[in-house]
């Protein structure tokens, strides 16, 4: 039973990278239309910028979770404006190949320079070593990501219902047209969305640095299981994908514990699941699928 | 719409995980007197700092010293290198192999890493009857069922990895197992030769779990090590590359060597302890073919390879460099590139060089046994350089480090 929670434990760790990168993700499409693709090679960024400011500047990791994210949001603004902006119109396709695109090249760059070896990023010293549970010992760092998760996780979810800006991004998220319809320059508030999404991007591979390997291909890793909890959380669901996040970490690691071997097809296999029940996502509104 | 444009998404994105550039291949007729070398090898995924371009360096890097040391009696002066992406994937190498052979006429294709494209390699150089030294694959099918009389292993494999580390470590009083291996080709291997090599020594293997490749996560594995009945002494790890890097951090993180478990590493190069960073991983036991500081010989020839590179040499740029000499000095001595004259000068032959030392090319089953080292991650205080990372424990002399010829039938 010990060991149960724990694994449901590990499921919330990892599951926070998962959140935080479906939450980006989720409002970028449910703003833009536009799914991503180069997501994964954001949060990639988030890592290695961590690394390169600690390896130049010798920028510690606690000033990294505030600069990185900030740098990478601004790059996301201008990748939007430049870019993303002048296909929005066009077929959803275009969207999703240039971003593809450069998900390859921002990938190429990093291995241009860093190679494919992964570079070493040690933990703050400040959460190393572990707590009590109760039941068990956690590695400090790892209760921190989960803690940090939520709490940007609740933080994102107030900023949506409380707040006059928040009621207009989520209304142009889930009915664009009809806020349009309200007079509401949707427009104006897509870049700082997009520029957003990214943040979280970046701030989650951070997070990511000081216990995962930091590699050029960690984002292109990931983003399969990203794209797996949007679908089952509900494209353009805020709540959905942050709560499919943790689903799809706890999912496999059970798995791992139960299903080595097969751990990795369980979260396809509920998105299956979840797609023949309901079509629009565990969150999704049916009405919010466009045809 | 939504949901088609998803399955469209995923199905890029499993492109995407596995994307590399393009295939390269050298171009050049065929021409009666020259040599051609042909380096197939990874040079854009996880296997490329390992080999990759620094393999073709290496490989030039032994042409251009033997056109020195031979500069009024070589058999030829033309020996020109071209390279291969196989991008880790059988199918590109066999394209690649087929290329050269055929079309661009190379007389020897050297290292490939990874051994589902290594043994589709041996199938191509078997069916041309054209050579094949392989130095960055681990399987012992090369030699074992899969053997065949044009392609030689060089190096290491799965079983010098394992009777190196696993019988080591299990002698020295870690007799309890946990086993975690990746789940493909090279993962599985290195479990069999592990746990064969571990119960010999008179340990147990108490729980073998294979891990998704590649994966980011292991903290299940972690979770799950100490809580095992009966308490293993020692977690071994066979994954390679980035997950080897993710596992590491992340045994450190739980711990799990304050709760009494220890970490015994299937295959490691100089560049996963420059990931990890050598105070993760002091101490650590593993199994290597050579290390570049292990002697004044090894040394002297790594500062070569770093002026020519900038970067410290693996085993497997080393091993590049002693295959290709060893074959183009054979070539010398036939007179001649034809194959079966080359492998007659090569079988049963015996030699030492920087690389190998009391190597012999095993006739039956073409494994070219070396000497072996078991040696041991470094401290921080301990280290007086850039780049050196480890210490011997103990040389494993040639005929212990391989396994005797099995399964092999030319």
């Amino acid at each position: 039973m010990t060991e149960l929670l724990q694994q449901l434990v590990n499921g919330l760790v990892s599951g926070s990278f998962y959140a935080l990168l479906a939450l980006g993700l989720s409002v970028i499409f449910g703003m833009l239309g536009v799914v991503n693709f180069a997501h994964g090679a954001f949060y990639m960024l988030g890592a290695v910028g961590a690394f390169v400011l600690l390896d130049t500047v010798g920028l510690s990791w606690w000033l990294a979770l505030l600069v990185v994210p900030i740098v990478l949001g601004i790059l996301g603004m201008a990748f939007e404006r430049l870019l993303v902006a002048r296909l929005v119109s066009l077929d959803p396709l275009y969207n999703f190949l240039l971003t593809f695109g450069i998900a390859l090249i921002l990938q190429d760059v990093v291995r241009l320079r860093y190679g494919v070896a992964s570079q070493p990023y040690s933990r703050p010293a400040l959460l190393d070593g572990s707590v009590d549970l109760g039941l068990f010992d956690y590695p400090k760092y790892q209760v921190f990501v989960f803690a940090f998760s939520v709490v940007v996780s609740v933080l994102v979810w107030l900023a949506l219902t409380r707040t006059r800006v928040g009621v207009i991004v989520r209304a142009s998220t889930e009915r664009p047209e009809l806020t349009r319809a309200l007079g509401i320059d949707v427009r104006r508030w897509v870049t700082p969305v997009f520029g957003f999404g990214i943040a979280l991007a970046g701030l989650a591979g951070v997070l990511a640095a000081p216990m995962r390997a930091v590699n050029a291909n960690m984002g292109a890793d990931i983003i399969i299981v990203i794209f797996a909890v949007v679908v089952i959380g509900g494209l353009g669901s805020v709540f959905g994908s942050v709560t499919a996040g943790y689903l799809v970490g706890m999912i496999t690691a059970v798995g791992n514990l139960y299903v080595p071997a097969f751990s990795q097809s369980l979260v396809f296999v509920l998105m299956a699941l979840v797609l023949l029940v309901r079509p629009a996502g565990l969150f999704g509104r049916e009405e919010g699928v466009r045809t | 719409m939504a949901t088609k444009l998803m399955a469209a998404v995923l199905v890029a994105g499993v492109t995407l995980a596995g994307c590399g550039g393009g295939p390269q291949s050298g171009g050049g007729k065929v021409s009666g007197d020259a040599i051609k070398l042909g380096v197939i090898t990874d040079l854009s995924g996880v296997y490329s700092d390992v080999g990759g371009k620094n393999s073709v360096e290496a490989a030039k890097m032994a042409v251009d010293d033997f056109t020195k040391a031979h500069s009024d009696d070589a058999v030829t002066k033309n020996i020109d290198v071209s390279q291969a992406d196989h991008q880790n994937k059988p199918e590109i190498a066999n394209t690649a192999a087929r290329e050269m052979y055929d079309r661009d006429g190379v007389d020897a294709i050297f290292d490939v890493p990874t051994s589902s494209a290594a043994l589709a390699i041996a199938t191509v150089a078997k069916q041309n009857k054209k050579l094949y030294f392989n130095t960055g694959a681990a399987t012992t099918e090369l030699t074992g069922a899969q053997c065949n009389a044009y392609t030689y292993h060089y190096a290491y494999d799965t079983y010098m990895l394992a009777h190196g580390t696993g019988t080591t470590v299990t002698e020295q009083g870690a007799k309890r197992w946990y086993i975690i291996y990746p789940d493909y080709a090279f993962g599985q291997d290195m479990n069999k030769s592990f746990t064969e090599a571990i119960e010999k020594a008179g340990g147990t293997v108490g729980a073998a779990d294979p891990t998704p490749f590649p994966n980011d996560n292991f903290s299940t594995f972690m979770t799950k090590a100490p809580n095992l009945n009966p308490k293993p002494d020692v977690l071994g790890v066979m994954q390679a590359g980035g997950d080897l890097v993710n596992v590491v951090k992340q045994y450190n993180e739980f711990g799990l060597k304050a709760k009494g478990v220890g970490l015994a590493v299937g295959l490691m190069f100089d560049t996963d302890i420059a990931s990890i960073g050598v105070e993760s991983l002091s101490g650590t036991l593993f199994t290597t073919a050579w290390f570049w500081n292990m002697d004044d010989k090894s040394r002297e020839w790594a500062d070569r390879f770093k002026e020519r590179t900038g970067k410290r040499p693996t085993f497997d740029h080393a091993a590049v460099y002693s295959a290709v000499t060893q074959y183009l000095e054979a070539v010398q001595r036939a007179g001649t590139d034809d194959a079966d004259a080359v492998r007659k000068e090569l079988d049963g032959m015996e030699f030492t060089d920087f690389f190998a030392r009391n190597a012999k090319i095993r006739a039956e089953d073409h494994s070219v046994v070396h000497d072996s080292y078991l040696v041991k991650v470094k401290s921080k205080s301990a280290m007086k350089e850039d780049g050196d990372f480890t210490e011997l424990v103990r040389k494993i002399p040639a005929a212990e480090a391989f396994r005797k010829p099995t399964g092999c039938d030319m």
